[in-house]
C-alpha cells in the first residue's frame, strides 16, 4: 500500500516537492523509523531532516509523536513547529 | 447545564470584519453576557516587514482548530465561539486572526479566548514566512519557546 506524503514550510522547501505517494519498505514501523529512512533518500531529504527532533508529524491530519505506529496511515505530513496565531 | 455550542471554524484567504461577526454571535439572543474578541495583526516590524505569506494545511488547520475550540466550548460556559484564521499573502495592519468568545459572564469568556490562542499559536498547522521591505526573502518565522509554554500552563493534570 502506498502512503502520501505532505511537506509544509522549509520542509517543503527543502525537499523541493509539496508531497509524493511513497511505497514504505518493510521494517517502517514508527514516525521515528520514517524519518530516518527518509533521510538517506538523498541530499535534498538529507537538508530537511537534519535535526529530526524538531520535525512536528502528523497523521490522517492529527498531531502524533515520534513513536506512534504508521501501521494504516493513509497521509503523513512533516513540517517544522507552528507559527500560525 | 446545556450543551456545549458548537464553534464556528472558518479558514479562508478573505479579510474578516470583527464588528459582522460580533454582530452574528449576539443576534436576537439576550442570554449573553459578556463577548471577548481577540484580532491578531501582521506587524511591519518598524519598517522592515513588506508582507507574512501564511502557508496552511488545508483539511487539517479547520480540523485542528475545531479540536482546540471544542475543548473550549467544554472547558468554559459559552454561548458562542468563532475562530477564523486567514492564509495567503497578508501585509502589515491587516487582520490575520480572530477569535470570537461569547458567555453570560466575563470570565468565561477571556479565559476561553486567552486559551484559544495560546493553542492556536502551538497546535494549529500554519506557518509563516517573511517578504522584507528591502525586497529580499525574510525565511521563515522561528516558533517561540514561549508560545509552548503558554500553551502548556492550561494542561489540567493527568494530561
Amino acid at each position: 500500500m502506498s502512503t502520501k506524503l505532505i511537506y509544509f514550510a522549509w520542509v517543503r522547501e527543502r525537499i523541493g516537492k509539496p508531497e509524493e505517494d511513497i511505497e514504505l519498505p518493510a521494517g517502517i514501523e514508527t514516525v521515528a523509523d520514517l524519518l530516518r529512512w527518509l533521510k538517506s533518500r538523498g541530499e535534498e531529504y538529507e537538508n530537511a531532516l537534519q535535526y529530526p527532533d524538531v520535525i512536528r508529524v502528523a497523521i490522517n491530519q492529527e498531531h502524533v509523536g515520534h513513536r506512534e505506529k504508521i501501521a494504516g496511515a493513509r497521509e503523513i505530513a512533516l513540517f517544522p513547529p507552528m507559527t500560525g496565531g | 447545564m446545556a450543551s456545549a455550542v458548537v464553534p464556528a471554524i472558518r479558514v479562508q484567504r478573505e479579510d474578516f470584519d470583527v464588528a459582522h461577526e460580533i454582530a452574528a454571535l449576539t443576534k436576537g439572543r439576550a442570554d449573553i453576557g459578556a463577548v471577548v474578541t481577540f484580532s491578531g495583526l501582521c506587524r511591519d516590524e518598524e519598517g522592515a516587514l513588506a508582507a507574512l505569506e501564511l502557508e496552511h494545511y488545508p483539511g487539517m488547520a479547520e480540523a485542528e482548530i475545531g479540536r482546540i475550540a471544542t475543548e473550549a466550548a467544554e472547558r468554559w460556559p459559552l454561548q458562542g465561539l468563532t475562530v477564523i484564521h486567514r492564509h495567503g499573502k497578508i501585509t502589515p495592519g491587516e487582520n490575520i486572526v480572530l477569535v470570537v468568545a461569547a458567555s453570560a459572564h466575563r470570565q468565561a469568556a477571556f479565559e476561553a479566548a486567552n486559551f484559544l490562542m495560546d493553542y492556536l499559536k502551538s497546535r494549529a498547522p500554519f506557518w509563516k514566512k517573511e517578504h522584507r521591505a528591502d525586497g529580499s526573502e525574510g525565511g521563515w518565522v522561528e516558533a517561540k519557546e514561549a508560545d509552548d509554554e503558554a500553551a502548556g500552563r492550561w494542561k489540567t493534570s493527568g494530561e
